[in-house]
């Protein structure tokens, strides 16, 4: 009990500093800060050698490019090690044609899961569940997914996700449900009656005064 | 280690970093520019390699060692 409650309490949350690490990996050994200057996905799988998390990296592989146009690395992590995670990617690669091309770390100490709050005793107390912490170039969490140990994750979401973090920071706006790239975004809600006011004189497709978009 | 193999001899990737700096190149992401490489495998790169006595950091330039100059000739 006192371990479920000390693994809750350090659960990382959005806006804050990513947790710092220095991991062994299958591309040798990694800090947190090797990657400052492009964002980061971090994801974890609960084990090498599973089928849902095959299925995972094969489509986390084909996401690559995609990921790095936009300024993204992958770095996956389970509570295997190093050996492991060789075996599997080179099994994957004989087996599917996939070749792996990010780094995973091998966190046998638990250190970087626990910091991260990867581990969910109800969902598993040995394995890490399916999280993603996407973190942006000054390495501060932007986004948290938490996947259910049987349910793959979305590829098209992740990358849907990026892309809306990325457009926010280049045009201080929002983004609606199911926002695309290319389709229109929301103007910040006024903070002023005189904005309020103003704001319906301007070009947007308001439905009214707090809920304005515009094309970019 | 991925840029320095146990026999401390550096790997494909160790040996374009190494020349990448031999080039000229000092910096890491020049360093990442020249060799193709993501910039965190440089950094981590970097580390590998100065651990390793090929590469010493000068003026905040990374250098060959004479025994790196002499892994690449």
């Amino acid at each position: 009990m006192e371990e479920v409650k000390e693994q809750t309490s350090s659960l990382p949350r959005l806006g804050d500093p990513a947790p710092a690490f220095e991991a062994v990996t299958t591309h040798g050994i990694l800090k947190l800060q090797d990657f400052k200057g492009s964002w980061l996905v971090l994801f974890s799988h609960p084990a090498d050698f599973t089928p849902v998390c095959t299925t995972e990296f094969i489509a986390f592989a084909e996401i690559h490019p995609a990921l790095r146009k936009r300024g993204v690395e992958l770095l996956g992590l389970s509570v295997d090690s190093v050996s492991s995670h060789i075996a599997w990617v080179r099994n994957v690669e004989e087996k599917t044609g996939t070749k792996i091309p990010f780094p995973i770390i091998a966190d046998l100490s638990k250190e970087v899961s626990l910091a991260y709050g990867m581990i969910h005793p109800g969902q598993s107390k040995t394995e890490t569940v399916r999280c993603v912490f996407i973190i942006d170039d000054k390495q501060i969490i932007r986004t948290i997914l938490y996947y259910p140990l049987t349910t793959g994750r979305n590829m098209q979401e992740i990358l849907r996700i990026i892309d809306a973090l990325q457009t926010t920071d280049a045009d201080a706006v929002a983004t609606p449900a199911n926002w695309r790239p290319g389709d229109m975004v929301v103007v910040p809600p006024p903070s002023t009656q005189e904005a309020a006011e103003e704001r319906v004189k301007q070009n947007y497709e308001c439905v009214d005064w707090y809920l304005c978009k515009k094309k970019l | 280690m991925a840029c320095v193999s146990p026999d401390g001899k550096p790997t494909g990737s160790g040996t374009k970093m190494l020349r990448a700096i031999k080039s000229g190149a000092g910096f890491p992401e020049e360093i990442a520019k020249d060799t193709g490489l993501p910039i965190f495998r440089v950094r981590s790169g970097l580390r590998e390699l100065t651990q390793a006595g090929l590469v010493e950091l000068k003026s905040d330039n990374y250098v060959l060692t004479e025994n790196g100059s002499e892994l690449i000739e």
